[in-house]
């Protein structure tokens, strides 16, 4: 029975504080890990918010501001672009697929987007993913509205219900173009990015609404009716004049300096072109405090549970003396003390850290969908990376330093005791 | 003229020259002894009450305590000129120990509380299994020499054993793998009294015949006359005068 089975059964002998050691390592290791996993995945939905997209374009003025109200929704554009430089735009060699945006309305809080059936088509975030329809259709009538999945939830809306679009981004009962009802016809699956806040319309319905509207507000009499300007639809005149930004995809992502530097020279309009990927990432640079202090709130975590372990050991000293010096009797060295607390506070530390991984893959196995209903964030349930690796590598030594320190006071004390049985 | 013996003498068990421990150099001592000789197989009786610096004199002896001034050779070693390590292994091999109470390690069987020296020393695990075959065969064996021969006894808990019982086992431990010093550390205080002397008999039986040197500390009186020699404490160590 080499010393390691004397370890065990003495580790057995105190099941039931071990265990709760065992537990408390293990959940906090959990939330340590899980808060890595969930970091990175906010960030990675973040910088992917609009994935796919190589360039956004707008009215000349700051980058921040033109990715916060072309992505986000939030702000407005100081200047909208002519439909003369979207064609041009579009009509640009190395350009495959152009969306246009018009922002300018809204519903109720949420913003009102005027887009064209290329955005359900070419729209893309996260890893790659593209947009799906829990429910109905896209626009196919004039005054067809798709609800991203946040507007339908908060607001109760479902398909074929009515809904008012209001001027602006107030909601005052004057602004509102009540004359112009639209109808549900799509609701969007939950993504986890701006999508889910915007109500989607076609960009002809924007015009429609607004024929009249010129001054900014309803001049009476002179509006025309929705059934007036379905037709009005039909014969094309409702083709915007100006709308807010585009979003590009480029034939080969080589090209994109080159069309970026393109459009930032366009001599008939004031443009600008920004990289989405490079504008979310100073932004998050900005913003991303919060997730490095979940993080440090994690990693506290863990250092309390670990804590816990060093006050379970210490304690157990005290009552393992007489143990002490009944093995130094038979022949221990004080070497030999101080090995049986390492290997035990070494082994509760790793089977510690084992068991939070399997119960963060527990966790994620089980509710992972319903995460990613409710947040639109999607965990991945990969094996753990390098970061997370090297926080179970930093969690396994902290538990070392642990074992070392309860393994000298046990080393000091068995100097000391001697043969002295305390009782 | 006196004839110079033929045969030299055999050498001492324990010799202690000159011994003087403190605990701390700026203190006083707590132990000075001249001069003390333990022959090999003799039955020493050692009375002190506590305060006399029998518990220090044990931990010397044994190696757990360093000899800073002084000399101290048990079996011919030097453990005077040993570092903590070496009178480590020296008490693994060579010495047998019993503790007034809670001998045993309540989380494992009596047979893995009686082979546990075997576990720190090769050479008692050696001579164990030449004796016995197997390591729990030797423990068994000895433990029928203690009267403690039944099996259902030994599938039980070591904490539900006896006082009397426990002693025995450690005493069973102690004499396992034939060590050449058994030191008993008031083994008999926590007993019963008309059970003392039997477990005295029963440990001088195993030493007679394993050839043990045997230094039993106790204030218990009434056990004096059975052994070889008594040495008083107080009269033995300067420091308690």
């Amino acid at each position: 029975m080499p010393i390691v089975i004397l370890a065990w059964k003495s580790l057995l002998n105190r099941r039931f504080t071990a265990l709760l050691t065992l537990l408390s390592i293990a959940f906090s290791v959990t939330l340590l890990i899980g808060v890595e996993r969930l970091r990175g995945e906010v960030r990675e939905g973040f910088t992917n918010t609009v994935s796919g997209t190589d360039l956004i374009v707008g009215a000349r003025g700051g980058q921040i501001n033109l990715l916060l109200y072309a992505v986000f929704r939030i702000g407005n554009a100081t200047n909208n672009i002519s439909w003369e430089s979207y064609q041009a735009i579009t009509n640009l060699p190395k350009v495959a697929w152009t969306i246009p945006l018009s922002l300018g309305d809204s519903h109720r809080g949420f913003r009102v987007l005027g887009t064209t059936p290329a955005y359900f088509e070419h729209y893309r975030y996260a890893r790659d993913r593209g947009l799906t329809l829990a429910q109905g259709e896209p626009f196919a009538d004039l005054y067809d509205a798709v609800l991203g999945s946040e507007v339908a939830r908060t607001l109760g809306y479902r398909l074929g219900d009515p809904i008012i679009i209001a001027h602006g981004t107030g909601d005052v009962s004057f602004a509102r173009h009540t004359d112009k009802p639209f109808r549900v016809s799509g609701i969007l699956a939950p993504t986890g990015t701006p999508v889910d806040r915007t109500v989607h319309v076609s960009l002809a319905a924007i015009e429609a609404i607004h024929v009249g509207w010129e001054s900014g507000a309803a001049a009476p009499g002179r509006s025309p009716d929705a059934a007036q300007t379905r037709e009005l639809a039909a014969t094309g005149a409702l083709t915007p004049k100006a709308i807010t930004a585009v979003l590009v995809g480029l034939k080969s992502r080589i090209a994109t300096f080159q069309v970026q530097r393109a459009v930032n020279d366009y001599p008939e309009e004031p443009l600008l072109a920004i990289l989405p990927g490079v504008a979310l990432a100073d932004l998050w640079s900005l913003i991303g405090i919060g997730e490095r202090a979940l993080l440090a709130v994690s990693a506290a975590v863990v250092v309390v549970g670990l804590f816990g372990m060093l006050t379970a050991l210490l304690t157990s000293l005290n009552e393992r003396r007489r143990e002490m010096a009944i093995l130094r009797s038979v022949g221990a060295r004080p070497a030999h003390v101080l090995a049986l607390i390492l290997g035990e506070a070494v082994f509760l530390t790793l089977v510690g850290a084992l068991l939070g991984v399997a119960l963060l893959y527990g966790v994620l196995l089980l509710g992972g969908p319903l995460i990613t209903d409710r947040l639109g964030l999607f965990i991945g349930m990969g094996p753990p990376s390098a970061a997370e690796g090297l926080l179970l590598a930093a969690v396994v030594a902290a538990g070392i330093l642990v074992g070392l320190i309860a393994g000298y006071r046990a080393y000091r004390l068995s100097l000391s005791d001697g043969l002295l049985i305390r009782v | 003229m006196t004839a110079a013996p033929l045969i030299p003498p055999a050498p001492a068990a324990i010799a202690i020259r000159d011994l003087r421990f403190r605990w701390r150099a700026d203190l006083p001592p707590v132990l000075a002894i001249d001069s003390l000789d333990i022959q090999p197989g003799e039955r020493i009786f050692i009375e002190g009450p506590s305060g006399s610096g029998k518990t220090t004199l044990l931990g010397l002896l044994s190696g757990v305590l360093p000899v800073v001034n002084g000399t101290l050779t048990v079996l011919d070693q030097p453990l005077h000129r040993l570092g903590a390590v070496d009178r480590d292994h020296f008490r693994a091999d060579h010495v047998g120990y019993v503790f007034q109470m809670f001998n045993l390690i309540p989380y494992l069987s009596m047979l893995d509380n009686v082979t546990l020296p075997c576990r720190f020393s090769r050479r008692r695990r050696a001579r164990a299994l030449a004796r016995g075959g197997s390591l729990n065969a030797e423990a068994v064996r000895l433990l029928g020499h203690l009267d403690l021969d039944d099996p259902g006894l030994r599938a039980r808990p070591v904490t539900e054993l006896s006082v009397g019982q426990q002693q025995r086992v450690a005493a069973a431990r102690a004499l396992m793998g034939a060590p050449e010093i058994l030191i008993a550390d008031e083994p008999t205080s926590a007993l019963d009294a008309d059970r003392r002397a039997g477990f005295v008999e029963l440990l001088f039986r195993e030493c007679r015949e394993a050839g043990l040197t045997l230094v039993f500390v106790s204030h218990d009186a009434s056990l004096e006359g059975l052994f070889d020699r008594t040495l008083r404490l107080a009269e033995l160590n300067r420091a308690a005068a």
